[in-house]
Formats: C-alpha cells, sequence, structure tokens
C-alpha cells in the first residue's frame, strides 16, 4: 500500500520533503528491535513508533506474526520511565488490538499505571485496559474503575466514564453496577465529566422509562454547566415528551418551559438543539414552534456557514409540515440562494420552494434558472422535486414550471438527473390535465436527442397509453418511428409496442399503423420483429379502418393481475411437458412491507416505471426454504405465511422467532434462531412442541438444526397434520433443546464435549386469520355486487367499551386477517360511525368481502355489523365465527 | 462499536476525523464507525469527499452533507481538515470537535500549520486525535486542554525543568493567551 504512494512521492518533485520518504515496512520492523535494547533510547523508540503508527495509518497491514513480534517488544518498553514513550506505547497497543493470551503480558504493568500517582498515566491505562480487555478481567478492576469515576481529576473521570459507555455495549451487567458513583459524577464541576455521566448514565438506565423521566425531572431544575451536557439533556427531555405524549390535548406540555429557556442559552449549540427539538415535538403547535422559528432565523444571517446550514436545514424540515410558520423567514432565505456554501443555498430554495405562494412562483423561477447551471447534479435532483410538489401545489402555474423542467431536460446532466425530471413531467402530465398535451410534445422532443435507453423505452411506454387519448394523436406518430430508425434494439422494439397501441386505440389511424408496422418486419432484431409479427395479427383487419375487437384491446393494454415477481418465480419453476404453462397457478398474494415503507415517508409518488414495490422476495425465500425440506415435499402449496412472530424477550441469549405456513392438510412452523452467546456452539438445535391445547393438531416430523454458531440465524421446523380444509385453532407451548459447546474466544474452535441444555420459549397461537390470505380487490363495489346477495349472511355485534373507533376498526382487521380495501382501515378522528371494507381469500381459495359498519355511543360502547359475502356459504359462517368466538 | 454507533439516538457521535494534505492524500485519518469495513473503503471515501470539497474556499468551517452524513472541513495551506457525523447530528457540536482539532493542532505546531510540520510532529497529531474522541465519543474539545495534555507529555519528565523549557512553555501560554483575547 505505502509501496506505490511512496514511488509516486519520487517521480513528482524532489523539494516535497517528508520524514516519511521511502518509508518501507520490513526497515521499520527491523527498526522495531532498538526496543528490546538493554539502554533504551526513550526519544529513538518514539520515533520508531510513529513510524510504525504511520505504516497502519496508511492502510499498512502487520501478519500476524509481525503484529505479535512488535507487540512483545512494545511491552518491554514499559521499563522506560519517559512520559512521552510512555503515550507512544499506548497508542500503540490500542492500534494493535492484542489477542486474549497477549493482553495477559500487560495487564499488570496496565494496572500499575492505573494506580500510579501521574494522573496522565491513570487516565490513559484505564482507557487502553478497558479497550483491550475482556469480561473477566474486568471484574479484577472494577473496583478501581468505580474510584476513577469519582476521582478528582476530571481527566481520570473522564476516561473511566467513556470507558464505561464502550464496555456497556459487551458488559452490560457489570457496568450497570456502577449506577452510584456515575450519578454523583454527574454533579462534577467539570463540564466534560458532567457530560460523559451523564451519558453513561442514560445508557444504563434506558430501558426504564421512569428512570429516565425522574433523571430528566431533576436535572432540568439544576444547573447543568456543560454546554455539552445540556445538549444531551435535551434530546433526553424530548424523548420524555414523546413517550409521555398522551397528555398533551390538554393545555401545556411538560418540559416545553425548559426547550423554551434553553433558547436563551449562551452556548449556540445548546440554543439549536433546544430550536431543533421543538421543530421536532409531536403536533407542534404554531405558539410553540415561535420562539424556535426566531432563533433560527437569526442564525441565518450568520457569519458562520455551520450555523446557516444547521438553520437552514431545520428549516426546511419544518417547512414539510408547518409551511407558514417559516415565511416569516422569507426574506433571509432569499438572499441565501447566492451563498458560497452550495449546500446551503440548495436547501434555501427548496425550502423558499416549500413556503412560497402563487404570486412569487416566477420571481422564483427566475433566481433559480441562474442558479442552477452551477450546482452539481444532486442538488439539482433535490431542486427538481421541489419543484414538481410546488407545481401540484398551485397547477395554474404549470406553464413556467413546465416550461423550466423542459429547459433543464435539454440541458447536460446525468442520468439520475433526467430520470428525476422525467419524471417530474410525467407525474404533472397525469395530475394536470391542462399540462398534458404540452408535456408529451416536451417528452418526445426529448426522446428525440436521449442516450439513455432506459429513459426512451419508460417514455415511449407513457406515450402509448396517453398518446392515444389527445386531440391529435398523429403528431407523435413521427416522433415514434423515428426510433424505430435511428434507435438500438430495445428502444426499436418498445416503439414498435407503442405504435401498435396507437393503431388498437385510434382506429383511423389504423392503416397508416400498418404500413408502418410491416416495415418493421425486415428489422435486424428478432424481438423488434417478433412484436411486429405479434401486433400485425392482433390488430387484425387487414389495415383498413375497423374498430379493434375487445380481447385484442384487452391483450395490449389490460394489466397482469399477477405480481410479476411472482410470475418470474413460476416460470422459473415450471418445466416443460405436456401440460401448458397456466397463468392461474402463479400466487396472488403481494405480502406488503409497511416497515419499509414508514421508514421512506419523503419518498415521492412514483413515476415512470415505478419500481415494482419488491414484495414477494419473502415469499420466495420461504418456498425455498420449505422445498428443502424433503419431509415436506409431499404437503402440497404453501397457502399462506404468516409474519414472524417473536418468541424471546429482546436481548435474551437465544433469539427465536416463528413464521407460521398453512398447508391444506398440515401447518409447519419455522422456528428462527440466532445465538446471541459468542462464547457458545449450539448443535443439534429442536423447539419440542406441546401440542396439548391444541386437539386436532398431530405432529408427525421435525427437522433438527445441525449446528447453530454465534450470530448467524438458522432454521428448525417441526411440522404438524390438521383436518382438511379446517381452519383449526390451537395453542402450542414451546421448548428450545440444544447441545451447548463452549467455544475458545481467541481460538473459535469449540470444545469436544457438549451439554444438553433447555431453555423455556413462549407460547404460540394457530388463529383463524392464519387461514385468510390478504388479497386486495381494485373496485370493491363491483365485487360486493358480482356475489349473490341471497348468500349474504349479515348479524350484529357488541364490541364493549373502546378508546375510539379507529381502535375497534384495527382489532377488527386484525383478528380477521384480511385486506383493508380503499383506503377504508382510516378513521377520521373523532367521527362517531364508520364503514370498513375488506377482502381476502380464505383456504381452499374461496374469495370473500366483507362488509363492515362501526358505531360508537356517549359511552365509549362500540356495536358492529358485520354483513359477509362469499362463493361457499359455509365460508361466510366461519368469518361470523371467527369475529364471535375473537 | 457498531451499536454505540446505532444506539445513538441520544448520545452525538463521530464517525471519522481526516487529516489530508492538497492532494487528498492522507497525512493522518482516524475511523471510528465501521460504515467503512476496508482500506479500500475509505480510500474511496477520502477520495470522493476531498474532490467534492476541492472547489471551496474553506478557511472558516464549512459544511455540507456527504452520503448521508455531516462533513464539516476547514483548509489550511495544504491540509485539509475534516470531521464527520451521522445526519441527524447536530452540526454545532461537530464544528466544535473539528475546532478543537485544529486549534490544537495549530497551538502544537506553533502556527506554522502545513504537511511539512505536521508530519514532523506526528507523534502530537496522533496524540493530540487520541485526546479529543475515543472511540467515537467525544473526549475533549477544548482547544487548551487538548493541546496541553499533548505538551505535558513532550517534555521529557525525568529531565529537570531547563532554561528552555520554560520559555518555551510562557511563549505557548502567551501566545495561546494572545489568542483567545482576540477571539
Amino acid at each position: 500500500m505505502a509501496q506505490p504512494l511512496v514511488k509516486k512521492d519520487d517521480d513528482r518533485d524532489d523539494e516535497e520533503y517528508s520524514p516519511f520518504l521511502g518509508i518501507e515496512k520490513g526497515a521499520v520492523l527491523q527498526e522495531a528491535r532498538v526496543f528490546n535494547d538493554p539502554q533504551l533510547d526513550a526519544r529513538r523508540c518514539s520515533q520508531v513508533i510513529t513510524k510504525l503508527l504511520y505504516l497502519l495509518n496508511q492502510g499498512e497491514t502487520f501478519t500476524k506474526i509481525e503484529a505479535t513480534e512488535v507487540f512483545f517488544s512494545v511491552t518491554k518498553l514499559f521499563q522506560s520511565r519517559d512520559i512521552g514513550l510512555r503515550r507512544m506505547v499506548y497508542l500503540m497497543i490500542k492500534e494493535l488490538s492484542p489477542s486474549a493470551d497477549e493482553v495477559i503480558i500487560v495487564t499488570s504493568s496496565l494496572m500499575k499505571d492505573m494506580n500510579s500517582k501521574t494522573d496522565m498515566y491513570r487516565a490513559n491505562a484505564i482507557r487502553v485496559l478497558c479497550r483491550i480487555t475482556d469480561g473477566t478481567l474486568l471484574t479484577q478492576i472494577e473496583r478501581y474503575l468505580k474510584q476513577a469515576i469519582v476521582d478528582k481529576n476530571p481527566v481520570v473521570a473522564s476516561a473511566a466514564l467513556v470507558s464505561g459507555i464502550h464496555l456497556l455495549q459487551t458488559n452490560p451487567e457489570i457496568v450497570k453496577r456502577w449506577s452510584n458513583e456515575v450519578q454523583e459524577a454527574v454533579q462534577s464541576r467539570a463540564a466534560l465529566v458532567q457530560f460523559h455521566a451523564l451519558a453513561l448514565l442514560h445508557q444504563i438506565r434506558q430501558n426504564d422509562r421512569l428512570a429516565v423521566s425522574k433523571l430528566v425531572t431533576s436535572l432540568t431544575r439544576g444547573s447543568v454547566r456543560s454546554p455539552l451536557a445540556q445538549c444531551l439533556l435535551i434530546r433526553y427531555t424530548s424523548q420524555v415528551i414523546r413517550e409521555s405524549a398522551s397528555n398533551t390535548q390538554t393545555g401545556d406540555r411538560p418540559f416545553y418551559d425548559f426547550l423554551e429557556g434553553c433558547l436563551r442559552h449562551k452556548a449556540e449549540m445548546v440554543i439549536f438543539e433546544a430550536a431543533r427539538a421543538i421543530t421536532e415535538l409531536n403536533g407542534v403547535t404554531t405558539r410553540e414552534l415561535t420562539p424556535a422559528i426566531t432563533v433560527l432565523q437569526l442564525f441565518l444571517s450568520s457569519s458562520k456557514p455551520v450555523l446557516r446550514f444547521a438553520a437552514v436545514r431545520t428549516l426546511n424540515k419544518v417547512a414539510m409540515t408547518h409551511p407558514m410558520a417559516v415565511t416569516n423567514c422569507n426574506i433571509d432565505m432569499e438572499s441565501l440562494i447566492s451563498d458560497q456554501n452550495r449546500s446551503i443555498a440548495t436547501l434555501a430554495i427548496t425550502t423558499l420552494l416549500k413556503t412560497g405562494n402563487e404570486s412569487s412562483v416566477d420571481r422564483l423561477m427566475k433566481q433559480i434558472t441562474n442558479f442552477m447551471s452551477d450546482i452539481a447534479d444532486e442538488f439539482k435532483i433535490v431542486v427538481v422535486e421541489a419543484i414538481r410538489s410546488l407545481c401540484l401545489k398551485f397547477p395554474l402555474k404549470y406553464r413556467s414550471l413546465m416550461n423550466f423542467l423542459s429547459n433543464i431536460l435539454r440541458e447536460e446532466g446525468g442520468f439520475e438527473y433526467k430520470k428525476a425530471i422525467v419524471d417530474s413531467i410525467v407525474i404533472l402530465i397525469r395530475d394536470i390535465p391542462d399540462a398534458k398535451e404540452g408535456g408529451l410534445l416536451h417528452l418526445c422532443e426529448f426522446i428525440e436527442d436521449c442516450e439513455f435507453t432506459y429513459l426512451s423505452t419508460q417514455i415511449l411506454h407513457f406515450l402509448g397509453i396517453e398518446g392515444p387519448k389527445t386531440s391529435d394523436p398523429s403528431k407523435y406518430i413521427r416522433y415514434i418511428y423515428n426510433r424505430v430508425h435511428l434507435e438500438n434494439a430495445t428502444v426499436r422494439a418498445s416503439a414498435v409496442s407503442t405504435l401498435a397501441k396507437f393503431g388498437a386505440m385510434v382506429d383511423s389511424l389504423k392503416p397508416r399503423i400498418f404500413v408502418l408496422l410491416r416495415r418493421c418486419l425486415y428489422d435486424s432484431d428478432d424481438e423488434v420483429r417478433d412484436r411486429a409479427t405479434l401486433y400485425l395479427n392482433t390488430l387484425g383487419g387487414e389495415g383498413e379502418v375497423v374498430e379493434t375487437d375487445k380481447d385484442a384491446k384487452e391483450f395490449l393494454f389490460g394489466s397482469l393481475d399477477v405480481p410479476l415477481v411472482n410470475l418470474e418465480t413460476s416460470l422459473k419453476a415450471y418445466v416443460p411437458s405436456e401440460e401448458p404453462f397456466d397463468i392461474h397457478s402463479v400466487p396472488k398474494e403481494v405480502k406488503t412491507q409497511p416497515l419499509v415503507e414508514k421508514k421512506a415517508p419523503g419518498k415521492k409518488p412514483a413515476g415512470l416505471g415505478a419500481p415494482p414495490s419488491g414484495p414477494a422476495t419473502t415469499v420466495d425465500a420461504y418456498e425455498r426454504l420449505l422445498s428443502s425440506v424433503p419431509e415436506f415435499s409431499n404437503f402440497g402449496k404453501v397457502f399462506k405465511s404468516s409474519a414472524p412472530v417473536e418468541l424471546t424477550e429482546a436481548e435474551t441469549e437465544y433469539a427465536v422467532n416463528v413464521v407460521k405456513h398453512i398447508f391444506d392438510r398440515h401447518v409447519v412452523f419455522q422456528y428462527n434462531c440466532t445465538n446471541t452467546i459468542p462464547e457458545q456452539l449450539l448443535e443439534n438445535v429442536i423447539v419440542i412442541v406441546d401440542a396439548s391445547d391444541a386437539e386436532e393438531f398431530s405432529e408427525v416430523a421435525s427437522k433438527p438444526l445441525r449446528s447453530l454458531p454465534y450470530d448467524s440465524p438458522g432454521q428448525t421446523f417441526v411440522a404438524f397434520e390438521k383436518p382438511e380444509g379446517v381452519p383449526a385453532v390451537g395453542k402450542f407451548s414451546n421448548m428450545l433443546r440444544f447441545i451447548v459447546r463452549e467455544v475458545d474466544p481467541s481460538t473459535g474452535e469449540p470444545e469436544d464435549d457438549g451439554v444438553e441444555d433447555e431453555y423455556q420459549l413462549e407460547d404460540l397461537e394457530v388463529v383463524s386469520a392464519d387461514y385468510v390470505l390478504k388479497v386486495g380487490v381494485s373496485n370493491f363495489r363491483n365485487a360486493w355486487e358480482s356475489m349473490d346477495p341471497d348468500d349474504e349472511k349479515v348479524d350484529e355485534y357488541g364490541l364493549g367499551p373502546r378508546e375510539n373507533l379507529t381502535e375497534a376498526v384495527n382489532a377488527v382487521i386484525s383478528l380477521l386477517g384480511m385486506q383493508p380495501c380503499e383506503g377504508t382501515e382510516v378513521v377520521p378522528s373523532n367521527s362517531r360511525s364508520h364503514t370498513c371494507l375488506l377482502s381476502g381469500v380464505y383456504i381452499g381459495n374461496v374469495k370473500v368481502l366483507v362488509r363492515l359498519q362501526f358505531g360508537i355511543d356517549s359511552q365509549k360502547e362500540v356495536a358492529m355489523k358485520l354483513a359477509v359475502r362469499s362463493d361457499d356459504v359455509a365460508v361466510s359462517e366461519a368469518i361470523h365465527d371467527i369475529v364471535a368466538s375473537g | 462499536m457498531a451499536n454505540f454507533f446505532s444506539s445513538r439516538d441520544s448520545c452525538p457521535a463521530v464517525k471519522n476525523i481526516l487529516l489530508l494534505d492538497s492532494e487528498g492524500k492522507r497525512v493522518v485519518v482516524k475511523y471510528y464507525s465501521d460504515e467503512w469495513p476496508t482500506n479500500s473503503a475509505k480510500l474511496a471515501f477520502e477520495k470522493s469527499l476531498f474532490t467534492k470539497t476541492l472547489k471551496s474556499n474553506a478557511r472558516v468551517e464549512e459544511i455540507t452533507m456527504f452520503d448521508d452524513n455531516i462533513v464539516i472541513y476547514k483548509f489550511v495551506q495544504d491540509l485539509h481538515f475534516y470531521v464527520t457525523g451521522g445526519d441527524e447530528d447536530n452540526e454545532l457540536i461537530l464544528a466544535s470537535v473539528l475546532q478543537g482539532f485544529f486549534d490544537a493542532v495549530a497551538l502544537l505546531l506553533r502556527n506554522t500549520v502545513d504537511k511539512r510540520e505536521a508530519l514532523e510532529n506526528l507523534d502530537l497529531i496522533y496524540l493530540c486525535l487520541d485526546e479529543i474522541v475515543d472511540q467515537g465519543m467525544i473526549l475533549e474539545t477544548d482547544t487548551s486542554v487538548i493541546a496541553g495534555k499533548v505538551a505535558i507529555q513532550s517534555l521529557d519528565a525525568g529531565a529537570p525543568l531547563s532554561e528552555q523549557t520554560i520559555s518555551q512553555a510562557l511563549a505557548t501560554a502567551r501566545e495561546h493567551l494572545a489568542r483567545t483575547l482576540l477571539k
């Protein structure tokens, strides 16, 4: 690594001087022999250590043997009493991160230093020792560490506290015993000690809400001196406010006064921390926001870029939820557009775009046009997205915004940037009817000179859908047909498809399209030829002006009613045989992934080629897993796989969750186990299931997990037989049984003999909802009316007192395990009645639709009317049974 | 260490501190987060960060967003100082770390802050970093305290205090006093 670097230095110029010129690992390792001299030369030794550190820092690595050798000779240097050298020795030891048996060599030296009279030795020895130590050694030095925490020298106390923060990750039970000392250190007069003590104390107590709340209550009254500690306190306070969120409706928020008081603190970092905390409060009111916005506004005109950035970034976030609160800062923001720091300028622009009103749009666009030419693509994308949302907000202004977008589309730019612009134009076309024709022409012009195949094909596809519906479809044909001459095969093929769509939709254009398509029959690429042939045949009518028949239209424009990912898996699994591939065998269930969506709240409405919301991957994975077990091969197809249910608490030795796979006549429990103890290897892991509370089930097979090493999850399975097609329910108790083998942490080798052990898991239930698939319908009303009203089963239920309707609706949805349709799972706040529509597929592939009507009275008693329609009356009754027994 | 960064909802943390030269090559780098597991990942980060910030004239602390991280930076002569933190962190706290680092280095190098001087006194810079951040946790940000801790140890404990060391110490103290007054 160092080699080429040095060579370059040599060639470039001899004038640049470096003490490390021509440095080489081998030579330095030779030099390190001076550490073994009986007469130590401290200065020389320090220099050699510096060189070693330099090598490591440049990315050079030492082999195991080299590192051990260096480590042992470095330990000799503890003989020297030179303070500077000792510091370098500490650094070197930390850098080498010695193995357990090597640590023993230096332990005594470090422990001696830990009790030395020199504070500097003590502080550093603590940090080194805690860095390299393991649990057993820690108990030996615990006593000293506790003393060090309350040491009167702040450097020593900080060293012990910071080490505690790191040790808490690996040895929590030991560090938790230091609470009293840490609490004392929180009162320290030294600023940094207070900061470190508060951080550690909070981490010790973070799982205990009450304790954190008490801590905050006592400290917000007292005086915390250190600005850093004050910042921490603000974070903890907002955490407490978040968790006690329920009582906010009534008047004042607890601790708000404290946060507001911090806005007058003398340290800028505290002021900012408090202002940000206020803006992030749940359901913050304008009155609460105002003081925070005022200080942020002051920061906007600061001379320090960091302060301006921090303020504008926070205001930008506020503008998403409370645009009106930020408008006061607009003048300051506008002056930031010309800020030297482009990050600040971009944030200012996007904030302005969010807060601007209709009349200021034109002025803003003028300013932005100048600005766009000198910023990087990543900033431009941000601006484009802001403009898109502005345009959706003020549809009347579409003309100037669309012009802006088409102008920047013509300029230079990378793929991501162009894609952002195209996506924006597409969304505007969809949402603003007036913008359609103009927008489509902009896109047509763009594909005339577009270097990105992906964008060309996406635009062509979009043209095929939207183009035929315009007043004069013929004017787009030229642009599309040009593609057939000028582009690569992929684009040509998609241009052929687009032409065919025009032909199918616009009967008057059909003869001309036929001529064009026939020419494509001689294309050099077979995909292009195939498509042309296919379309010529499906459109029919031999190129006369006739109406295209319904089937062909359906074929061309109908959407595929199965998820593409599922189709792909099925096609891959299909073995060529007498039996043709049946599209109806493709599973239709779309696994929703609400967690992922929640994490990305800023996700914009997807434009062209919206990424297929990558579900089905778990379905896939499960199928692959299950098919790997021969015992399960005759169970048939999985009807439904449940979401994982945790069977252990968080942070226990072994983490186990279970997935329930429902088959027609069987149920398979898939236990996902993780071993969280590095010193253990588990073998022959199996879950012993007691099904005495589930009479209809009988165990037929189980598959143990041969070995479960640390931190690499594995699966064990247990299979049960149950009556066919019957939604049998029951409760199962689980016991994890395994053989433990101790693992030597230094070598990673397990010991020879293991011990059998058991671990109690939580119970597991198979419930009725496991037999219902979440399958949505696009038009509930149509689907509902297409089912026989005579088979409808209606009944009324009392649900007892509930907090509100939302709670009742959610309870019933999760009980039934069905898919809410048309957004009816959302109950408007404070409403007294609500109708919720559900759809699903019951085991045996029976489609079920449910209409729920809720009402709540003044005593919060909830009543529900349940109407079920399905192809099978028995299934409708089963649904009623679920509700009646739930 | 990974835990420390993920459970860091409550505690400010530094992901790395970089000191690069005017061509983007390492003088000293220190990584505390395992976001960049290999040396090549680190080098790639340094290279793109360097290229991105190259054009700015960061005489005072500048700031940018980079790969979902906040980077505070400052350039002097042929040295580029960087401090990286997570994008949810308080920018001003990170800035105080950079300021502490920069000023301490300036103090230790007696205001001749350039690459040559830094390489000559590389041991001091290593010690300085060691006193500022410990595995991502901020240890100290006060310039004079940091420089003080490093400087004490660069004196030879065994030797008696000579005339020269006293005058050196006085010079340092005077210099620092002047700087604090000027602020």
